[in-house]
């Protein structure tokens, strides 16, 4: 049964020392999903995330990818990690390569991708992003909004399955949001699994097929965005709704 | 000044062969311990606890012992483990002295190129490993893609750096007879009876080569700051 879905993750738990970050999650994530993970600030909803390509490894539970036990089996998590792409809030673009070249260095490295292919690709996902005429700019030279659409291109480059997406608005000045939430839901329409980690309701409203509301390492509610957002009875997630909104 | 110049014309020739002994000392030095402190500073972070606790030892000795010791422990050491090097010129001098003179320098170089390229990869953001290893890449190819081209910008002037402390201190390998700056100026010294004058010259000739190497270093600092795009 695990097979059906893409991601399953079964009572996960995380722990930094004494302090349990993530007490128990689960989450099931099928093709085409977007998975939208809103919450109170330090409620693990990152974490989670980090969880799930194993940059934190978690300290109990299942993480199912493509049916295969992360925790449990024998995994190449190096081939795992070619599956998921991740954008990060801090961008994190290689300064010291071209565009072009943050972009074609995982396919051109690992997957083999002869070069007339990668610079196809490359000139394919700067036209999605909108910055055709950044090829062979460095990372330095961009603003912001930029170099995030950047980093969704360069975790899209590898072909992955299912993108993670940790917070990618919050380090950017508001005017800039826009222009890399459009490329997000562009992503959506276009089919791709995606789990985003946001602060960004409109966004986890219009494009999210499913919202959950972690707080204090569980998930206190999911649900489709009108059974979070309209008609929601539980009063953690009505007090941090009207906060944000 | 008349003195100066008699003793310098009258012994150019050994302080020219000198000279290119006492380069090519520092010279091999940087490079060896370049290659060796980098590899000790990849088993010290490392998560390998053995290799971690052997390069930390290894370099919290060295760093805090003098190299004058070092330098009489690998001279008397090395036979004492069987090590004989054959005792042929060499760049005119013996060659098993300077053998023991490069080994003892490589060895305390080591240590400090280890924490010079430590410090460099150390400097580069947690962000970066993280973005190289959820792409796919596996420890070795960070490093190698990611960390390190990034981490050299660091690196460089600081082992250009290394280098002129290294020409400074190559002079205490007088002390195990090798004919390098240092030893031929005391014998100079000896053979002319003039205890002052040579010591002028060779710190004349100390302050020109490391002055010549500091400001290659500069140049190519600013060369690097140039191509800095991060």
């Amino acid at each position: 049964m695990a097979e059906e879905y893409i991601i399953q993750v079964k009572g996960l738990g995380k722990a930094f020392g004494d302090l349990e970050v993530l007490k128990s999650i689960d989450l099931n994530v099928k093709k085409g999903d977007v998975v939208a993970i809103i919450g109170p600030s330090g409620s693990g909803k990152s974490t989670f995330l980090r969880c799930i390509n194993q940059l934190e490894i978690p300290t109990k539970g299942d993480i199912f990818v493509d049916g295969v036990n992360l925790l449990k089996e024998k995994v190449d998590i190096n081939k795992i990690r070619m599956k998921i792409g991740m954008v990060f809030q801090q961008f994190n673009l290689f300064p010291h390569l071209t565009i072009e070249r943050n972009i074609t260095i995982g396919p051109m490295k690992l997957l083999g991708m002869p070069a007339s292919e990668a610079d196809a690709m490359t000139d394919r996902l700067l036209d999605m992003v909108g910055l055709t005429d950044k090829k062979h700019s460095y990372p330095s030279s961009l603003s912001g909004g930029q170099k995030q659409r950047i980093a969704i291109a360069r975790a899209l480059a590898m072909n992955p399955e299912v993108i993670l997406f940790d917070e990618p608005t919050s380090a950017l000045d508001p005017e800039m949001v826009g222009e890399v939430l459009q490329v997000m839901k562009d992503l959506a329409k276009a089919g791709n699994t995606m789990l985003v980690v946001t602060h960004e309701m409109g966004f986890a409203r219009e494009v999210a097929s499913k919202v959950i509301f972690m707080d204090e390492g569980y998930v206190v509610a999911e649900g489709t965005p009108e059974e979070i957002f309209d008609n929601n009875e539980n009063e953690r997630v009505k007090a941090f709704l009207q906060k944000v909104l | 000044m008349a003195s100066l110049f008699e003793v310098f014309s009258k012994y150019q020739v050994l302080f020219a062969q000198a000279v290119i002994l006492t380069i090519g000392l520092s010279l091999g030095t940087v490079m060896i311990s370049t290659v060796l402190g980098s590899l000790v500073a990849l088993m010290k972070i490392s998560h390998n606890k053995i290799l971690k606790s052997i390069a930390s030892v290894y370099v919290a000795f060295i760093r805090g012992t003098p190299l004058l010791v070092q330098i009489y422990m690998v001279f008397y050491g090395l036979p004492m483990l069987g090590i004989n090097l054959p005792t042929v010129e060499f760049l005119g001098a013996d060659f098993s002295r300077f053998c023991s003179g490069l080994v003892a320098l490589v060895i305390n170089s080591t240590a400090y190129v280890c924490e010079i390229v430590r410090g460099g990869i150390l400097s580069i953001d947690d962000g970066q490993t993280e973005a190289a290893r959820s792409i796919g890449f596996n420890k070795t190819q960070t490093m190698l893609y990611i960390i390190f081209p990034q981490a050299i910008k660091n690196i460089l002037p600081a082992l250009g750096n290394e280098f002129v402390s290294i020409i400074k201190e190559s002079s205490q390998v007088s002390v195990i007879g090798l004919a390098e700056l240092m030893y031929t100026t005391n014998t100079i010294r000896a053979i002319s009876f003039k205890s002052f004058e040579p010591l002028i010259i060779v710190s004349v000739i100390y302050f020109i080569l490391t002055f010549v190497t500091s400001l290659f270093i500069k140049k190519l600092e600013t060369k690097l700051a140039k191509s800095n795009r991060s």
